[in-house]
């Protein structure tokens, strides 16, 4: 076959390029604003998602592998921005900023959109809570289709396994502090098969939504 | 070798027994709380008192004796109503004393004498014994039930203020008849009659069973659940005898407050201790607006469900399907099952890869598997509370026990060293479900309790009686 002129080259990848950040999904949206409030149950509906990366396995040793695997550098300390990408066994994944329309966001939706996997895959998502105080005794609370990890300022805080649907308020943490300021919420989802999503909200000392925060997707310090 | 075994039967047989301790009573008054010890007084002088309401010691008589004393806490003071017999029955009187304190060792502890508030005249349709007292929770209104199986149950108001009668010329009203030992309560806009039908007093041969009617009015009619009126000797069971304990009578409200509600009863026999008539307490249930007489918990191996959730709780690990994983594909298609049964799945069968130290609670769907089955055990000598010693929740076949931590979390520890926060206290609430609370929390003076908080993990929180997140459901696996 007969190469591209250089320039071809690189218009197409600006073509894909295009297409990969302006992807048309049913329930997420692209970020219009510089941050979110949380909606009217507390749900946090701004995230960063990474393409799904192949895995397997849905119990607790196989999640707790799969999550604890070094799959790109800063895997578990970095804040990405849209459109970042890293490099997983040689191949190129993105990351992208999402609102979701929804309480909960469509894994399904972002992967089946983006002509990717969904079955047998693993999603990062990772967010940024901004609490004008510090609140303690509060909780981070999820549900994810299927098995998820969550961590809050980089300690792991829930585990839930096996192939389950997302019900709210499915995992709790133990209660914790949001500090004054940015706090990061990173997730690994996991899915055997079929749908795939995942909300997430935090709870107050009284088990009720937790609100008065706002959420964006890069450290804000007021 | 033969002797220490039988020991140990009969020390884990004497945890099946109504309550701990010395129990020996008859007709016990209404259990009443007085500076942190609870109490109760029966007939011909008996007492008994007790520190957490589980064992119980012989306590001080009264200084008037007599039949059926029933005893309430009024301002700063205790009335004791307590009836005699005048002659032959039915002649008898009803006479109140009163004390600032119940406690024999306080410098309060001085009985007074308050008179004569009902009598019989051995002729009326009455027998002017077992009083019953009642505090009206609607108005403040103080009233008196008495009355055995000579006429009529009756009722006469008394003064709050003095507890004294109001007037003693007002007619008594007549409520019941074919009884005895009555008492009422209030719940939820009705007044409860309840009384002891049956034969006292004759051992492993009494037929006491203790029954109820309900009314709008204090005054009644006091109707069972087929519409018959108590005074025509209507009733609807509350308890009758069961097991090895025979006669139920007597019964006393014992509300612990956050809707939790016991009562106290005396059985005429029974039977494991030589056929005593021994104090007991009870939980206090309601169903269709009819009180239902509850259990303690025994002890068992159960999955322990949330009513709010449906999931069970479970030690954290990798769950092992009973039986083994599914076989694919399976001879006779993938519904047929293996044709026999799936034995039992055990502790020891799957417990090898659990990690050695402390692994946390959480829940999950009930499957039969060995991490959700939790043996409760009482613990002997740690005390207990109404009704009930604490017990220590354990996966089965380990010595993996339920604790509470510092942050007013759960952990499971690796072994029971018995330490507070391994003691579990485990009360019926009124639906039937069950509160589970332990004994205490590591820094914490609150009364907390186990709390399912999302579907799938478990905390303790203070018990909001309004919430299905900290009532359980004890199953068998």
């Amino acid at each position: 076959m007969r190469s591209l002129p250089k320039y071809a080259a690189l218009l197409i990848l600006a073509a894909a390029s295009r297409a990969a950040t302006q992807v048309s999904w049913p329930t997420l949206t692209k970020p219009a604003s510089a941050q979110s409030a949380p909606d009217a149950d507390g749900f946090i509906q701004r995230w960063l998602l990474l393409e799904p990366i192949p895995v397997k396995g849905l119990g607790d040793a196989a999640v707790q592998a799969a999550v604890h695997k070094e799959y790109f550098p800063g895997q578990f300390t970095v804040i990405p921005h849209d459109a970042d990408k890293v490099t997983v066994d040689n191949a190129p994944l993105t990351w992208y900023a999402v609102d979701t329309k929804l309480y909960n966001v469509n894994l399904y939706h972002f992967a089946h959109a983006l002509r990717k996997p969904t079955s047998d895959v693993l999603f990062w998502a990772v967010t940024i809570v901004n609490c004008p105080r510090e609140m303690s005794g509060v909780r981070l609370a999820i549900g994810s289709n299927s098995a998820s990890v969550w961590w809050v300022n980089g300690q792991e805080v829930i585990g839930i396994y096996g192939d389950r649907q997302t019900v709210i308020d499915d995992g709790v943490s133990k209660r914790l502090t949001l500090r004054k300021g940015p706090n990061v919420v990173r997730a690994a989802v996991i899915n055997g098969g079929g749908a795939t999503d995942f909300c997430a909200r935090f709870l107050d000392a009284a088990d009720k939504p937790l609100k008065g925060f706002t959420v964006s997707l890069s450290e804000i310090h007021e | 070798m033969k002797y220490g075994l039988f020991a140990i039967l009969l020390l884990c047989s004497s945890i099946a027994f109504a309550l701990d301790g010395h129990l020996v009573i008859h007709d016990p008054s209404t259990v009443v709380s007085c500076d942190g010890k609870l109490y109760t007084y029966g007939t011909g002088g008996s007492s008994l008192v007790s520190d957490d309401g589980w064992t119980w010691r012989s306590g001080t008589a009264l200084p008037r004796r007599g039949l059926a004393p029933d005893v309430i806490h009024l301002g700063d003071r205790y009335y004791v109503y307590v009836a005699a017999n005048i002659g032959a029955q039915p002649k008898a009187a009803v006479n109140m004393i009163w004390s600032k304190t119940l406690d024999p060792s306080s410098p309060d502890y001085k009985w007074e004498e308050g008179g004569v508030v009902a009598s019989s005249d051995g002729i009326e349709d009455s027998n002017a014994i077992d009083p019953g007292v009642f505090l009206d929770p609607t108005d403040g209104r103080l009233w008196l039930t008495y009355g055995s199986y000579f006429g009529y149950i009756r009722l006469v108001e008394l003064d709050p203020k003095t507890g004294k009668r109001v007037n003693d010329n007002d007619k008594p009203h007549d409520l019941a008849i074919n009884c005895e030992a009555s008492d009422m309560m209030y719940h939820d806009g009705w007044y409860y009659l309840l009384a002891t039908h049956g034969s006292c007093c004759r051992g492993a041969d009494s037929g006491y069973n203790i029954r109820v009617g309900r009314s709008r009015k204090v005054t009644g009619p006091f109707l069972d659940a087929d519409g018959i009126d108590m005074i025509q000797g209507g009733g609807k069971l509350l308890i009758g005898s069961g097991g090895r304990l025979i006669g139920p009578g007597h019964f006393g409200l014992l509300d612990l407050g956050d809707g939790v509600q016991k009562f106290s009863l005396h059985w005429e026999a029974d039977l494991d201790r030589g056929g005593a008539s021994v104090l007991d307490i009870r939980p206090l249930l309601w169903k269709d607006g009819w009180p239902v007489a509850g259990e303690n918990l025994k002890e068992g191996t159960y999955a322990i469900e949330s009513v709010r959730t449906g999931t069970v709780l479970e030690l954290a690990v990798e769950g092992m399907p009973v039986g083994g994983p599914r076989q694919r594909p399976r001879p006779g298609g993938m519904f047929a099952g293996t044709g026999v049964a799936i034995p039992p799945q055990d502790a020891a069968q799957v417990s090898a890869k659990w990690p050695p130290g402390n692994i946390e609670p959480r829940m999950a769907n009930y499957l039969c598997q060995a991490q959700q089955k939790w043996t409760v055990t009482a613990v002997p000598n740690v005390g207990g509370y109404p009704g009930s010693p604490y017990f220590k929740i354990a996966i089965a076949g380990t010595d993996r026990a339920l604790a509470a931590t510092t942050d007013a979390e759960l952990v499971v520890l690796p072994a029971f060293t018995g330490a507070p926060e391994q003691l579990w206290r485990i009360d019926q609430l009124a639906d039937g479900s069950w509160r589970i609370s332990p004994k205490s929390v590591p820094n914490s003076s609150k009364p907390l309790a186990l709390s399912a908080v999302g579907s799938s993990f478990a905390t303790l929180s203070e018990f909001d009686p309004k919430s299905d997140k900290q009532r359980w459901l004890f199953k068998t696996p």
